[in-house]
């Protein structure tokens, strides 16, 4: 056997094992460190995990960071993804001390699996808006735009909350949207908008803020029609109840609210 | 190549097989999991739906297209990987197999920016009127994409290990060179060919994170059943679960093919034929 086989299944072997590290990142995260800082630690110590909706990425990023300053010797580990995705791993067992949610339904599913702790509290509010590439090649102004023939506009698929809220939208403007692609997540929709391959997406407000120049939102009246709330709650099975109390606080007061609408965020 | 198998000696130390069991159950357990998983009584109502079978539809479409791409334009490189050595080779091979260590999403980003709207070729097929974004095209070019290399690793392998004597007998009767390609090359590593062919059909069955990253997901259009089964998952565990029995049925069909092949000791009495 020459080298280029031996270089061949090398490079099947690397393919392999890649495709399957990659599937284990994508997992659980390991559990978090319960390593307590001695004996009189302060009242506020030790680490817990945040499972939040990805739309809550840079918020959640900044509020822990502030929160974990504020309490010296707090650590929090947050893990972005889809909100059914994170309900799904942690009803699997995931470790898991707080759960935010982009949508009311997949903390319902959380609720009815007994594993949240306290009632659920409501936290910020999002809405649909129109996000074009910069040059706006297709013209856009108003949701009606959007069913003209011709013009490529990429949205939610049903099963997600964001193509929930579209349908609503649609429903109620008795608008009928022929879009070129149905994705499963928002991050996908803007994706295809930022890329220039779409002329018009529809995308929560705070995703046109966080994509910055790269895209052009076009708020529209109609989106009052579908309003998405987030909830947030501590886990059932979280070993930290107390932290991730005042971790919850900080989100639903004065300096959550400030950061979440910052962000273009509404309140409840 | 099968020279050895007949004295009965393996060589292989007795631990060797313990590991091999574990990774075997390893590769196996996954599976036995997903189908205690299955929720039976709902088996067909769920993998007869109009969407599921849409996407399989589609899927089967699409891999089929690209598995022939895969065949058209693998069989030339595995040839020129193989036969002729030429300066930059081991670059080109490197290149040529880098799809199979890429993450799909990566290939996915790559596609967009070559045959996107913005892309470097895109902008000309725009104005000659061909509109790849968002088309059932797009989703055969991520297949074809990521299931290539399969196709060249098994040939160009076929290739080496079947030599050029034959070829070179062939040529000094005055055979011409495409003749020799026809009726001895090919012929010859045929079932190296038919196992590539049957691995690209495998992974572009599989193909998801190119798909998604640059065609889109547009039931009957663009969405194949592993984007099906991403987005049944959302609100329908029972049915992801289904479809992905279904998906697994397919590929070990198509796997198991590709294993019942003849021995590679047939070939040469076809070449004579």
């Amino acid at each position: 056997m020459s080298t280029p086989r031996k270089l061949a299944t090398a490079l099947l072997v690397a393919g392999v094992l890649t495709a399957a590290l990659a599937g284990c990142a994508s997992g659980a995260p390991g559990a978090t460190g319960t390593a307590s800082t001695g004996g009189e630690t302060p009242k506020l110590s030790r680490t817990i995990t945040v499972f939040a909706a990805a739309s809550l990425k840079s918020t959640f990023t900044q509020l822990a960071s502030d929160f974990e300053a504020k309490h010296p010797g707090t650590k929090i580990t947050l893990n972005f993804a889809g909100s059914s995705d994170l309900v799904t791993q942690i009803t699997q067992g995931a470790p898991a001390d707080v759960f935010a949610s982009a949508d009311a339904e997949n903390m319902d599913k959380l609720t009815d699996a007994k594993l949240t702790h306290g009632a659920p509290a409501n936290f910020a509010t999002n809405v649909l808006e129109i996000a074009v590439p910069p040059s706006n090649p297709a013209s856009i102004s108003t949701f009606a735009d959007l069913a003209r023939p011709g013009v490529k506009v990429v949205v939610c698929a049903p099963q997600v909350p964001c193509g929930t809220a579209t349908e609503t939208v649609e429903n109620a403007t008795g608008t009928t949207l022929a879009p070129v692609s149905e994705e499963s997540s928002v991050t996908d929709v803007l994706g295809k908008v930022t890329s220039g391959e779409a002329d018009a997406g529809l995308v929560y407000v705070t995703d046109v803020k966080t994509a910055g120049d790269k895209v052009k939102g076009i708020p529209f009246a109609e989106s009052d029609q579908a309003v998405n709330t987030y909830p947030i709650a501590a886990v059932g099975t979280s070993k930290n109840k107390e932290l991730a109390a005042a971790f919850i606080a900080t989100v639903t007061g004065s300096e959550g609210k400030k950061v979440l609408s910052d962000a273009g965020f509404g309140t409840p | 190549m099968n020279r050895r198998s007949g004295t009965g000696y393996t060589g292989i130390p007795p631990w060797i097989y313990a590991i091999a069991a574990a990774g075997a159950v390893f590769v196996l357990l996954p599976l036995v999991a997903m189908v205690a998983k299955v929720n039976w009584p709902q088996f067909i109502p769920l993998i007869t739906s109009e969407s599921s079978l849409t996407a399989l539809g589609l899927s089967l479409r699409t891999s089929a297209a690209s598995t022939a791409a895969c065949i058209v334009l693998g069989v030339p490189l595995a040839l020129v990987l193989a036969r002729s050595p030429f300066p930059g080779q081991r670059l080109l091979r490197a290149f040529v197999l880098l799809p199979l260590v890429l993450p799909p999403v990566v290939g996915g980003i790559a596609l967009l920016y070559t045959f996107g709207r913005q892309g470097l070729l895109g902008r000309s097929l725009e104005l000659a009127g061909i509109q790849i974004a968002f088309s059932t095209t797009a989703v055969v070019l991520a297949q074809t994409f990521v299931a290539l290399p399969f196709l060249v690793v098994s040939l160009e392998g076929a290739l080496r290990t079947a030599g050029n004597k034959y070829e070179a007998v062939a040529a000094t009767l005055g055979a011409r060179p495409s003749t020799v390609l026809r009726r001895v090359t090919i012929p010859l590593v045929l079932p190296g060919l038919a196992s590539g062919a049957v691995l690209s059909f495998a992974r572009s069955l599989g193909e998801f994170g190119a798909t998604l990253t640059f065609a889109g997901s547009l039931q009957g259009v663009t969405r194949t059943l592993p984007l099906e089964i991403y987005l049944q998952r959302e609100t329908d565990a029972d049915a992801a679960v289904a479809l992905s029995l279904l998906l697994v049925a397919v590929a070990v069909a198509v796997v198991g093919l590709s294993y019942r092949r003849p021995r590679v000791e047939a070939a040469p009495e076809g070449v004579f034929r």
